[in-house]
């Protein structure tokens, strides 16, 4: 008995400290991230689908935490410093364990810029084998437009490299529960990580799943589209995707952003068949009529792009 | 000669501009594209490239830049270069020159021709770091210095310059591909394209690690020769895109063979070639 007491008080003092900690820096003016409990134990904050941008605070990725009886694995860490300290606000507000992992999900701005407000020596930072590589060589473009666009300075050294790296799969601990990693070959991006709870059969894709958002191509389009032949064999119940609404139906779930992709491959193919170039590509593969995704006209030209520097070297 | 000294101009500021900007407090930002003479890199690469020669801004009808308004994709974007005066052995555009101001390396690349290529034109993908002025730069064989200037904003959100995946692009590592598409008539410029697989790596990643940045690998030089006559040279930067792609024309005067040499900045070389049998006219 006496052990949980002084654990909960040792907890309630850290708990106190730690407020002192955020307030000093500011973060008591800024709301926490509202929160919903998906599934037991199990928690998202659902960014708005929008472009990463000042007018919505770069608040556009959805988040996730899952709760174990010794500690708390946090998903992703939003789109800048300041969502960081938000979420982390709202995580503590919700439990008082500690966190443990903080697990990357892929090197975009709008999933891992708010790492800061996480870094401790009592948390590991969990990402694939090939996300510090992909970060370091976008670090300074992310900085660059947080700074320009978002008027926030962050220096190379407040940027938090993950320390734990996942090859294949990796289970992690939570205590009493166990979330499994998975690492995939290059398909939204080069370093795409998945989050699964066994408990709930809850799957966090990330950006392997987009909803509402049109897909974006920062990988492999073909490789993206075999990776989720995989992903819908996985036993889900519920499955968070990147950006947009949980998808319950699963693997329906997946049919709209398959359509897509398919439609942009075959499209693209059909582009460079024709001799047309990178520019008249861009220009004239259409969306198919009958999708109704949003940021279209952000990122359907981009993901054209994307695919003709792939797909001109088939065959 | 005149080949190797581009060459060396554009390595000398290429590696003093990388020292200046890399890691340094945040850039000015050029947030518009107004005044592109008052630009500072520009006063430099300018030095560095023509000293004091007078250089005259000409339009689209003299000298066409294709580039899109706004980056879509901050690793490819399409860049076309286009001289439209006449291409005679006695007066034709020699060079082209493209510069991308905000790049760690703005000399992006250094087009020569010959009067076998038949235009000086030139499409290829180039890396654009921030809204850039984006300059193309004619020189004609008798000197004179013709310059067309574009605004580029970049792209927002999660796209940077750097490739998609390099690890794919390093399996592949130094694969060529020469593609005509359409009828070759003799006599007639003849629109090639020439594709590298390479990261063409600016090698700017610190190792989180060892604090040291990671070697640049890039492609340095492309010679094309048509029945062993030059058809275009090219001195090329990082600022161009992950797996090279240059589409370019040359005058097909008999049967003959093209042939593509590619040095890379470890002077690793490739080669390819392609058989061309033209129709006549």
């Amino acid at each position: 008995m006496p052990l949980p007491i002084r654990r909960a008080v040792g907890a309630l003092l850290l708990g106190a400290f730690l407020h002192v900690v955020t307030a000093a820096q500011g973060v008591s003016d800024a709301p926490p991230l509202a929160v919903t409990e998906v599934a037991p134990g199990v928690y998202v904050h659902a960014g708005v689908v929008e472009d990463w941008l000042p007018s919505n605070g770069g608040d556009i990725a959805n988040l996730g935490f899952v709760i174990g009886s010794r500690c708390v694995a946090v998903i992703d860490t939003g789109g800048t410093p300041q969502i960081g300290q938000r979420w982390r606000a709202a995580i503590e507000r919700t439990t008082r364990l500690p966190i443990c992992f903080v697990i990357d999900t892929h090197a975009h701005p709008d999933h891992v810029l708010g790492n800061a407000a996480f870094a401790g020596p009592d948390t590991r930072f969990v990402a694939s084998a090939k996300f510090n590589a992909a970060l370091a060589a976008r670090e300074r473009y992310f900085l660059n437009a947080l700074a320009r666009d978002f008027g926030v300075s962050v220096s190379h050294d407040a940027v938090v490299y993950p320390t734990l790296a996942v090859e294949g799969t990796r289970e992690l601990d939570l205590g009493g529960r166990v979330l499994v990693l998975q690492a995939w070959p290059t398909a939204h991006t080069d370093n795409d990580l998945t989050v699964y709870d066994r408990r709930t059969r809850t799957l966090f894709a990330s950006d392997l799943l987009f909803a509402q958002h049109i897909p974006v191509v920062d990988g492999n389009l073909r490789g993206w589209l075999a990776v989720m032949k995989d992903l819908a064999a996985i036993d889900a119940t519920r499955v968070v995707p990147g950006h947009g609404p949980i998808g319950t139906e699963w693997p329906a779930a997946l049919k709209p952003q398959q359509e897509y992709l398919e439609a942009l491959r075959r499209d693209t193919r059909a582009a460079i068949k024709a001799g047309k170039t990178l520019p008249q590509a861009v220009d004239s593969v259409g969306i198919a009529a009958a999708s109704h995704w949003q940021l279209t006209d952000r990122f359907h030209r981009r993901n054209v792009t994307a695919a003709f520097a792939e797909l001109e070297w088939e065959d | 000669m005149n080949h190797d000294i581009a060459r060396r101009r554009l390595m000398v500021t290429g590696t003093a501009l990388v020292t200046a900007t890399l890691w340094g407090t945040p850039r000015a930002e050029i947030k518009s594209g107004e005044n592109p003479e008052a630009s500072p890199i520009w006063q430099k690469v300018r030095a560095s490239l023509f000293e004091n020669r007078p250089i005259t801004n000409v339009g689209d009808d003299t000298l066409a830049l294709d580039a899109p308004t706004r980056a879509e994709d901050a690793a490819v974007v399409p860049i076309a270069m286009r001289a439209k005066l006449p291409h005679t052995a006695a007066s034709h555009v020699a060079k082209l020159y493209l510069v991308i101001d905000s790049n760690p390396s703005p000399i992006s690349a250094i087009f020569s021709f010959t009067p076998q290529s038949g235009r000086a034109d030139i499409e290829t993908r180039v890396r654009v770091d921030e809204y850039s002025f984006v300059r193309a730069i004619a020189e004609t064989n008798d000197g004179r210095l013709l310059m067309r200037t574009r605004f580029v904003k970049a792209s927002g959100g999660c796209s940077a310059p750097p490739g998609k995946d390099p690890a794919a692009a390093l399996a592949s590592l130094g694969k060529l591909r020469l593609r005509i598409d359409g009828e070759i008539v003799l006599n007639k410029p003849t629109l090639v394209q020439l594709m590298i697989s390479h990261p063409n790596d600016s090698g700017m990643v610190m190792d989180q690690l060892t604090r040291q940045f990671t070697p640049r690998r890039f492609v340095r030089t492309v010679n094309v020769f048509y029945a062993e006559q030059p058809v275009l040279s090219a001195d090329l930067d990082f600022s161009i895109s992950e797996n090279p792609n240059l589409r370019f024309y040359f005058v097909p005067q008999a049967p003959g063979r093209l042939t593509a040499e590619v040095v890379d900045s470890n002077q690793a070389a490739w080669k390819g070639s392609l058989d061309v049998r033209p129709t006549a006219a």
